[in-house]
């Protein structure tokens, strides 16, 4: 069963995304409001996959991303950042931090789960 | 006649019998020759026939074989046309179990909460992440000055927002009217905050209380689709009584604490 982290500061957002990620066939989302929260979350819990705001209080999905690529115990979860952030620079940036996929908002449901199964272990 | 001239004649009659016995038999054996010919020609007729019989036979199997062909390239053609057919409205019937999803996690949300900060909070959510906006104010009317204020903003600040009397301009119009504005270019780039590119009304019945007004949209959000006029309506109504009861049970839960310390205070006999 993959164990989906999605790590959004929007309580809308969240229960959005978890809706979506419902139709990920055997999936199971752990909720975190920012990035302290979901680096607690990953010390306690086998995640598969983050999914990831870039704008949250206490810390950022950015530096989520450097800490996560940086620890030898998670450096291998695929990360999607998912933000209100559309220019091509931030993309850019964000996967040249170690994001594996970038999908700005609005999001489109069938294209996050599309994402998101494409970079869950088959 | 004398002896020997009857035996010559009757060698004679044997003789002419011997000729006619040799031309009958002449005749016979050619008649035979033409019988056997029209035997021969008879069974290679025959062969011939059984063989365009044959043909005939596989002629008629092959157009029936063909007809077969015909109605199976018919049916694979209707049934692939069928496919399409379902895979659209598969795919019609998944955007709008999605634009569901958006709607139900939308109204959820704006009735979760009776804190009027928290409302403001999500309405804010809903316009950011689900609509797409990057620059918008929240306007209500003051009963008291008959004119909306902003209460809340992203993108800009409570400053910037305008204060707008009911029937003034755009805005005014709008919250006069209960009807949505919608730009006919949604991409200008100068910002003026009596003029937003969006104005939604926030209703309860026809009883506006207040707009919401969009200035600019994130820049990945080229227009609107069906699911964001959706949401629009649904922010008309569900934000409106959301606001509207959030902030009743606010000032009554204040009024109720006032009143509850007025009444302790009364309680209390001042001791001398």
């Amino acid at each position: 069963m993959p164990n989906i982290l999605v790590v959004e500061d929007s309580p809308t957002m969240r229960q959005l995304i978890s809706f979506a990620i419902k139709r990920v066939p055997n999936s199971r989302v752990i909720e975190a409001t920012d990035g302290v929260d979901a680096l607690k979350k990953l010390s306690s819990e086998k995640v598969d996959l983050i999914l990831a705001d870039i704008n949250m209080p206490v810390m950022d999905g950015l530096k989520l991303v450097s800490l996560v690529r940086s620890n030898a115990s998670y450096k291998d979860i695929p990360i999607i950042i998912v933000t209100t952030e559309g220019a091509e620079e931030d993309k850019k940036r964000a996967l040249a931090i170690g994001a594996n996929a970038y999908l700005p908002k609005p999001i489109q449901t069938q294209e996050l789960i599309k994402l998101v199964n494409s970079y869950l272990p088959a | 006649m004398d002896k020997d001239t009857i035996i010559t004649s009757k060698a004679d009659e044997f003789l002419q019998m011997f000729k006619k016995g040799e031309e009958f038999t002449k005749e016979l054996l050619k008649e035979n020759e033409k019988l056997r010919f029209k035997i021969a020609q008879l069974s290679e007729t025959m062969a011939r026939t059984g063989d365009e019989a044959r043909i005939k036979i596989y002629e008629d199997r092959i157009a029936l074989l063909e007809e077969e062909v015909k109605s199976l390239r018919e049916r694979f053609m209707q049934v692939e046309q069928e496919n399409k057919d379902f895979a659209s409205k598969y795919v019609e019937v998944e955007e709008e179990n999605n634009n569901l999803a958006n709607l139900y996690v939308a109204s959820y949300q704006l009735h979760s909460t009776l804190d009027f900060s928290e409302v403001l909070r999500i309405v804010l959510e809903i316009v950011i992440n689900l609509i797409g906006a990057e620059k918008f104010a929240v306007l209500l009317i003051d009963d008291k000055t008959n004119e909306m204020v902003p209460v809340c903003t992203e993108g800009m600040t409570l400053s910037d927002a305008p204060k707008v009397r009911i029937g003034d301009g755009t805005i005014g119009s709008v919250a006069k009217e209960g009807e949505s504005y919608f730009a006919y270019d949604l991409s200008s780039e100068v910002f003026n905050p009596l003029e937003p590119i969006v104005c939604i009304p926030l209703k309860i019945k026809e009883h506006v209380i207040g707009v919401i007004t969009i200035y600019k949209l994130l820049v990945q959000k080229a227009g609107f689709s069906n699911v964001d006029y959706e949401l629009f309506n649904l922010l008309a109504g569900h934000a409106a009584t959301a606001i509207f009861s959030s902030r009743m049970y606010t000032q009554s839960e204040r009024k109720l604490t006032t009143i509850q310390s007025f009444l302790d205070l009364l309680k209390e006999k001042p001791k001398k």
